[in-house]
């Protein structure tokens, strides 16, 4: 009787956990490849990646007007654009939100804030939201590294542009440009993957 | 009768002043900061108390919405051994200019701190493996249990899971 117990309370609980776990959030990895897309830039032109033909790769960020964090990175983004578009690694900014939801997101004010600001880089509307779930972005900004590898776009690195988002003059590791230097170097990127507060896609 | 006057004069004098200073207390809201290393103790207690962790920040819209559910299980359950600790993410340079007039004007009950540590890629794994760093994220735990949440809470769900760990307990 005590096992036929046991037997049903860890059948119970083998039933209960099966339903609650949290699924792992999709998206992707390191060394997944990274799909294209089409997306309207402020300029009213339509962007891929396809594109650029001499493109090493791309410095793709999921990013918007709204988030803070997203503004204290502003110039660095610039900079960074300004740095490694020459050497084959140009940013490409994208606003994953839905405008409906998140106040100043919306395609006018993407417009009036890469003219303020002078973006020296397309900056795309998800419309229809349907890039960001693919590449699993969960927050502004939100990077992804990608590299040309045998005409495949292979997603090099994920994660925030460095450790410092309230002083760019205290930060002390770069991890986007480490990661591009490592891939002109012909080297795997290290780290590959960080983590950094942000602001939720509003879907 | 001049007794009776100047004992009326006393509690009104007493009764003013102790208005006053409480309503000082209120004007005088200070807030800790905190670095990975301060803020680790208070997310591992193993005393009798069933905590409620919240990541916020005042310029998150979705951890502004969901502020209510956190301050009314502040409020009804912080005599059932529940204490809900509302840890901001608000940059360290506005707590003057944003954060405490924020607290003030939506009357904010519950524990506020203010987490400073810039280097989050050290940290975010630390509290949870499974957080991306996106807010709103909440973490409830006791000395037998531990959940993490990277979502947005109503109080019927967030009352939910506070029940699920306090069976635990």
């Amino acid at each position: 009787m005590k096992t036929l117990k046991s037997i049903l309370l860890v059948s119970v609980f083998i039933i209960a956990t099966a339903f609650t776990i949290i699924p792992v959030a999709d998206g992707y990895k390191v060394g997944d490849t990274a799909t294209d897309f089409k997306l309207k830039n402020v300029d009213g032109k339509m962007v891929s990646m396809s594109d650029y033909e001499n493109a090493k790769g791309f410095i793709v960020i999921f990013t918007c007007n709204h988030c803070p964090f997203s503004i204290a990175y502003e110039d660095r983004i610039i900079d960074l654009d300004k740095q490694y578009k020459d050497k084959g690694y140009p940013v490409i900014a994208i606003n994953p939100n839905n405008p409906e939801i998140s106040k100043g997101d919306d395609f006018v004010s993407m417009q009036k804030r890469a003219k303020e600001k002078g973006f020296t880089f397309p900056y795309l509307f998800d419309a229809g939201q349907e890039i960001f779930p693919q590449y699993g972005a969960t927050r502004t900004p939100h990077v992804f590294l990608l590299n040309k590898e045998d005409k495949e776009l292979k997603v090099a690195y994920i994660g925030a542009i460095d450790n410092n988002y309230s002083d760019a003059t205290a930060v002390t590791e770069k991890y986007v440009e480490d990661a591009i230097n490592a891939l002109i170097k012909g080297e795997k990127p290290s780290p590959n993957f960080t983590k950094a507060i942000g602001c939720t896609i509003k879907k | 009768m001049k007794k009776i006057l100047f004992t009326l004069l006393i509690v009104s004098f007493i009764s003013c002043k102790s208005d006053k200073t409480s309503e000082e207390k209120s004007n005088e809201i200070s807030i800790k900061s905190y670095t990975y290393e301060t803020l680790e103790p208070l997310l591992s207690k193993d005393d009798d108390k069933t905590y409620v962790i919240n990541f916020w920040a005042t310029w998150c819209k979705p951890c502004v919405e969901e502020l209510p559910a956190f301050e009314k299980i502040n409020a009804s359950y912080k005599d059932k051994n529940v204490e809900v600790i509302l840890v901001s993410l608000d940059f360290p340079n506005q707590i003057e200019t944003r954060l405490i007039p924020f607290i003030k004007e939506h009357n904010l009950k519950s524990n506020v701190i203010l987490m400073a540590d810039v280097d989050q890629n050290k940290w975010i794994p630390k509290i949870s493996e499974k957080w991306s760093g996106a807010i709103p994220a909440t973490l409830i735990y006791n000395k037998n249990s531990r959940k993490f949440y990277e979502q947005s809470f109503s109080y019927d769900l967030l009352e939910k899971e506070l029940k699920e760990i306090f069976k635990t307990y």
